[in-house]
């Protein structure tokens, strides 16, 4: 048994073209960046898709004042990239010695945090859009059916216009939901373990090129998958209606 | 503020970089984007399947970390090739070829994908009709195919290009001095960190307004022979 263990070891080392026995043998590296990764990645999609339901609204419905600043807000940070965004909150807020003294200290000092803001503004930006766009789409049938029914507007919004959004945006809020995990890597650049962080210090602990990164991917190929599927079956549940005899 | 402007040239070295590190990946990603379509509407199953599993996997992969694949994994192998065959002893990656190789083959991706879309586009009419006169495939391609593809592709284009130089800021990850590299240097350097990266992400913000106001100016050009219906 023994003998086999060793001989697979030397073949992992020595021969194949990954040391998959060596990535094995870290594995508790790499769990440890793929829980901070779905982390982020779920608590950004929750935090932003909080934030882009009202940013929609006032979007589609051009509330006056709210909608050029929504757009700007917007348009703003889908203009720039999120990684100078993530720098800028988490080395550049330090420049000011208020925020040094504030209590938000502690949370801004901290590098899981500071990424957890910026993917979480940055998805409400994309996500607000993909919403917009869905309310108005809205079929105009149904808001006059809202209307005869006597409700309110926010009865409306609630039971009708946006459960019926909400599943018109569903394939696009899927490739949505892939970009932003996508770009969760950005996290390893402020020293997070996520798993390409956890790719990286595998490199360097083992002072491997390549080894780590590949890894990373295959993860990475893997969660994307995994969403797409989930993505699939809810589409076929909730767009039922829709289908074509 | 006597800090931004003693530091300008500087950072005014990062924005070229980021521009020519732009345009070089754009140029890349586009003939790779050519490819990849052809590729996908070639006839020959075998074609087909490379294109589709190079658009899946880069689809499956986030860019920062093909990026260091490349850039870290490109340079070993180089080296392993050139100690087998002897035809280089010693190879060193340049960070500014590696950020155009990994944006390009990124991009080339996306791009495929618009390009495919566009071309079915193309009504087939206009296709047979060319032929029926007697067109050459170049001809057809120079005078029917290309002006259309162009227009149908813009859109697609635009949305790749503007999401294609916000990445390249990925690049300072690597160590080439582009913007964010250089905003980032001269805000440690000041103790001044916010202020220089601010001034990184105005600066993608203007290049995202000219890019886009300029784009849409072009789409416009190209389809004016096109009525809409509303």
């Amino acid at each position: 048994m023994e003998n086999l263990l060793n001989a697979v070891q030397t073949f992992s080392a020595e021969n194949s073209p990954l040391d998959f026995y060596l990535v094995l043998e870290n594995w508790r590296l790499f769990w440890k960046g793929l829980q901070n990764t779905l982390l982020l990645l779920v608590l950004s999609l929750v935090a932003g898709g909080l934030l882009a339901i009202p940013l929609a609204i006032i979007r589609a419905t051009r509330v006056p004042v709210l909608n050029p600043i929504a757009f700007g807000f917007i348009y703003f940070v889908r203009g720039t990239p999120l990684l100078v965004q993530l720098y800028v909150i988490y080395y550049g807020l330090s420049q000011f010695e208020a925020i040094r003294d504030s209590a938000a200290w502690v949370i801004l000092r901290d590098p899981w945090w500071c990424a957890l803001i910026s993917f979480s503004i940055g998805t409400a930006a994309y996500t607000a859009e993909i919403f917009r766009g869905a309310i108005s789409d809205t079929p105009r049938g149904e808001v006059e059916a809202t209307i005869a029914a006597g409700m309110s507007r926010v009865l409306a919004y609630r039971r009708i216009i946006l459960p019926s959004a909400f599943r018109r945006a569903l394939p696009a809020y899927g490739n949505e939901v892939i970009f932003n995990l996508h770009t969760t890597v950005i996290a390893s650049t402020v020293t997070v373990i996520d798993v390409l962080g956890a790719a990286r210090t595998f490199n360097n602990k083992y002072y491997l090129a390549y080894e780590g990164f590949i890894t990373a991917a295959l993860i990475f190929i893997a969660i994307v998958f995994v969403i797409t599927r989930v993505f699939n079956l809810m589409e076929r549940r909730m767009l039922r209606h829709l289908k074509r005899a | 503020m006597e800090n931004v402007i003693a530091y300008s040239p500087f950072l005014m070295k990062g924005v070229t970089v980021t521009i020519a590190l732009s345009v070089c990946s754009i140029l890349l990603a586009v003939a790779l984007g050519l490819l990849g379509a052809a590729g996908k509407l070639s006839e020959r199953l075998w074609v087909q399947r490379i294109a589709g599993i190079y658009i899946t996997i880069v689809r499956g992969i986030p860019d920062l970390v093909v990026m260091l694949l490349l850039y870290f994994g490109g340079q070993v192998l180089l080296n392993q090739i050139g100690a087998l065959t002897g035809l280089w002893t010693y190879f060193e990656l340049n960070q500014f070829v590696a950020g155009v190789i990994a944006i390009g083959f990124i991009f080339g991706a996306y791009m495929s994908e618009t390009f495919r879309g566009a071309y079915m586009s193309i009504p087939v009419g206009m296709i047979e009709a060319g032929v029926s006169v007697g067109m050459t495939r170049i001809t057809l391609f120079r005078r029917v195919i290309w002006p259309q593809l162009v227009r149908y592709a813009l859109p697609g284009f635009t949305n790749n290009w503007l999401t294609l130089m916000k990445t390249t800021a990925l690049v300072s990850v690597i160590g080439l001095e582009d913007i964010v590299y250089n905003g980032f240097a001269a805000g440690r350097a000041t103790r001044e960190p916010f202020t220089f990266m601010l001034i990184a992400l105005f600066v993608y913000l203007v290049l995202t307004i000219l890019s886009d106001t300029g784009l849409r100016a072009l789409e416009r050009r190209y389809t004016r022979g096109v009525q809409r219906g509303v």
